[in-house]
């Protein structure tokens, strides 16, 4: 037959993705941590041509209470644009077998082909539970076939199976339970308005004591129906338990005792009270070293890459506006790109590692008291500590945040916390307007409390801003902790790899074309137009004045001595005049403009065109922030926040207080456009990143409103 | 006595569920802590945080919040 489609369900964390993965050869990723994927993944079978597989999302009931189980329910009865699968197999966890039938139970009652994939069965055997899959298959009614995905054993087997099912679809499941006769009028009723017994019970067990949260497709009379079996609910998921139980009794040799097993073992120390938190710190530390300290040398590299890339498109390419847009624009915007790739590679090798080898939930676990306070899952912890390298990493991270209000929240809030990119920006100001050196009580720099004070406010906004979110505009309830703690296995390296490969794939291509647009136009910002109205200033006049200068004063040089000097007087003047066009054809650039046009605005926080410019430019990347001073300073493009040249003339234009309100601002402000593509990228549309971008920096201004303004009322300047 | 009361390693049985079916009560039964199923609390977070429970077959964590719903009779 043709166009057979074949769905795969299962509980969250039964090894439905490494059988899919099997099954296809798709580079599907395959996580230790309840609830990975997202959404529903088709890919062709490896085994015949026609088939094509779908993995649903891991579910523990089809209830309609979150997207997940509403996907699973509508591929499975049909009620997406695509027809109904023609087979469903449904993947049991052998060493979990009493909730992995439940779940077994409400799919087979749908009445659609089912076979089971009984998986894991080598770890039911370790615990002491093996499971005999023809015991099972007889009691159930329907093909069991045993597996363990992960080693490939038994694939061949169950390939057969499915083969062998599509060519003769198993028979339609008949329940195995019934509840007394009333009961049964009720739900035969409700069945003939439902079109079939098993969309009856499962509108029941979903929708008579809940509203359904993401089901567009159910029937507003189904639910109605539905409410009026609230009672019911109760007996139809005891039932099924009822079931699943005695099939697991049936089916299961517990000969062995219950020793304590490995997972039991590593959890008492992972989860005791007090070598727990030490264990989850040192984790989280290691985790933020990596993506802080050991990126870095990999960025240099990067960096340095680009600029011999720079050079060399430099040498080739004869002068003009194209190689400038080529070696500015292009091989610089792609580099600001890739130069994220080693943070978000080894973010995500440390995640996926966690995630396989099951600690990312005992994390969740033992982070989620802090996180509940502010209304966020625990899970949110390891995306908001990933913020104080880059954001970027860190938004990717929420994807494993359940709740799309609280994902949103924690997306929206990871900006605020202190990134990296904010350091070189702090310790210009710092140095070039503070006494840095100077200390307090004889201890504390002022530099260092200054640093420390930044950081300090960074984690209130944070947590204020989310609080506030999730009070008003995402209001939404603390999500439910309910989080399976799965065994502790061994990460898969090449799961990993594959993974941490994707990451960055999508990023590159999803974020890094919005990245190199936005760096593009911002050169164009800075570089046109080439031939500006320089208000009487000519460098070309003025270079001659000074060439002509210098032959005169050569002429009546008379030593050696006195000619080197005059060179070097010489040499110094035109560098002078080399950084005054620069810095003036940068003033009358469309960026000076803009900078110019900002003043109004910004004036009142203490800011001049100058630093207009400079938060223009920092929208690349907020570290640009300190070259762009550099240029427009006359310091040259290639200084560093430790310039001395670049510190004294900022220190000679601005005060203390001006220093201050731009540090808030740069704290609180949404600048990077990175972070903004990708956001744009994981909440799929433009709404997200704009509102982003406009609460960011109203509350940026605002702050820093505050801080210059009520500075001078009291007296500061 | 209720789930979140149970004495840590104490095998339980649970008896009822009290109040209404909240989407958390509901996912919770689903995974099976229904009426006659077997628990026990295997641990609770450090500072108050959720409980650790055995439920079945495998380890699940919720908030005592949530474990106060659940009814429970030590087993003999």
């Amino acid at each position: 037959m043709t166009g057979a489609v074949v769905a795969l369900a299962g509980n969250p964390n039964s090894g439905k993705t490494t059988l899919f993965n099997k099954l296809t050869g798709l580079s599907q990723r395959v996580g230790n941590y309840p609830g990975i994927t997202v959404e529903r993944r088709l890919a062709r079978a490896n085994f015949g041509e026609d088939i094509v597989l779908v993995d649903l999302p891991g579910t523990y009931s089809l209830a309609a209470q979150s997207k997940d189980e509403a996907i699973a329910f509508e591929v499975i009865t049909g009620r997406t644009d695509d027809p109904a699968p023609t087979l469903t197999v449904i993947v049991v966890d052998a060493s979990n077998l009493d909730r992995n039938l439940y779940l077994a139970l409400s799919i087979l009652e749908l009445g659609r082909p089912c076979l089971v994939a009984l998986n894991m069965t080598d770890a039911a055997k370790e615990a002491g539970r093996p499971v005999d899959a023809d015991r099972l298959a007889e009691q159930l009614g329907v093909p069991v076939v045993p597996i363990v995905a992960k080693k490939g054993e038994g694939i061949d087997r169950l390939t057969a199976a499915i083969q062998s099912a599509l060519a003769d679809l198993p028979a339609p499941y008949a329940r195995a339970w019934r509840l007394d006769d009333g009961e049964e009028a009720k739900i035969a009723a409700l069945a003939e308005k439902a079109g079939h017994d098993g969309i009856a019970l499962w509108a029941i067990a979903s929708l008579a004591t809940t509203s359904p949260a993401d089901v567009p497709v159910v029937e507003a009379q189904l639910v109605a129906a539905a409410r009026e079996h609230v009672a019911l609910a109760d007996a139809i998921i005891e039932k099924r338990y009822e079931v699943a139980s005695a099939l697991a009794v049936a089916s299961i040799d517990r000969g062995a005792g219950e020793a304590t097993s490995r997972s039991d073992r590593i959890d008492a120390v992972l989860l005791h009270p007090v070598l727990g938190i030490f264990a989850f710190v040192g984790v989280m530390a290691i985790v933020f070293q990596s993506i802080f300290a050991w990126a870095e040398p990999l960025m240099d590299l990067i960096e340095a890459g680009v600029g011999a890339v720079q050079g060399l498109v430099t040498e080739t390419l004869p002068e003009g506006a194209i190689r400038d847009l080529l070696v500015d624009g292009v091989v610089g915007g792609v580099g600001n790109v890739i130069v994220f790739v080693p943070q978000i590679a080894i973010l995500f090798l440390f995640i996926a590692v966690l995630e396989d080898s099951g600690y990312l939930a005992r994390a969740a676990f033992i982070s989620d008291r802090l996180m509940a306070r502010v209304g966020l899952h625990g899970r949110a912890f390891v995306p908001l500590m990933s913020g104080f390298a880059c954001a970027v990493p860190a938004i990717m991270a929420a994807r494993s945040i359940e709740s799309p209000k609280d994902r949103l929240v924690t997306i929206l809030v990871t900006p605020l916390i202190s990134c990296s990119a904010r350091l070189p920006v702090y310790i210009l100001i710092i140095s070039a307007l503070f006494a840095s050196d100077e200390t307090i009580l004889g201890v504390f720099s002022v530099g260092g409390l200054l640093m420390l004070l930044m950081y300090f406010l960074s984690v209130v906004f944070t947590v204020g801003v989310a609080f506030a979110f999730k009070r008003t505009m995402l209001k939404s309830p603390t999500p439910p902790l309910v989080l399976e703690l799965p065994p502790y296995r061994a990460p898969e390296p090449m799961a990993v790899a594959r993974r941490v490969y994707e990451r960055c794939k999508v990023f590159i291509r999803d974020a890094g074309t919005i990245i190199l647009a936005c760096s593009i136009v911002l050169w164009a910002l800075v570089y046109f137009p080439r031939e500006p109205d320089m208000e009487g200033f000519s460098p070309y006049a003025e270079a001659v004045k000074l060439r002509d200068a210098t032959k005169a004063a050569m002429f009546t040089a008379r030593t050696q001595k006195q000619r080197a000097e005059i060179q070097e007087r010489s040499e110094r003047a035109f560098e002078r005049l080399r950084q005054r066009s620069a810095e003036k054809r940068l003033e009358k650039s469309y960026a000076g403009r803009i900078g110019h046009a900002m003043e109004p605005v910004i004036a009142p926080l203490g800011y001049d065109w100058k630093i207009g410019i400079g938060l223009l430019a920092s929208f690349a990347a907020r570290e640009v922030f300190v070259s762009t001073m550099g240029l427009v300073f006359g310091a040259g493009e290639d200084v560093d926040e430790e310039d001395a040249t670049l510190r004294d003339r900022i220190a000679s234009e601005y005060t203390p207080l001006v220093g201050l309100s731009l540090m808030i601002f740069f704290l609180l402000a949404a600048q990077c456009m990175s972070t903004i593509a990708v956001v744009k990228r994981e909440t799929g549309s433009w709404r997200w990143p704009i509102f982003m971008l406009v609460y960011m920096n109203v509350l940026a201004w605002i702050a820093a409103l505050i801080v210059f303004q009520g500075g001078k009322l009291l007296g500061f300047t | 006595m209720t789930l979140d009361q149970l004495p840590k390693d104490r095998p339980a049985v649970i008896r009822s569920i009290e109040g209404e079916r909240s989407p958390v009560v509901l996912r919770l039964m689903e995974m099976g802590m229904v009426r006659g199923a077997p628990v026990s609390v295997r641990k609770r977070a450090p500072l108050g945080g959720p409980l650790e429970l055995r439920v079945r077959d495998y380890v699940l964590s919720i908030r005592a919040a949530d474990a106060k719903r659940f009814v429970v009779e030590v087993a003999e």
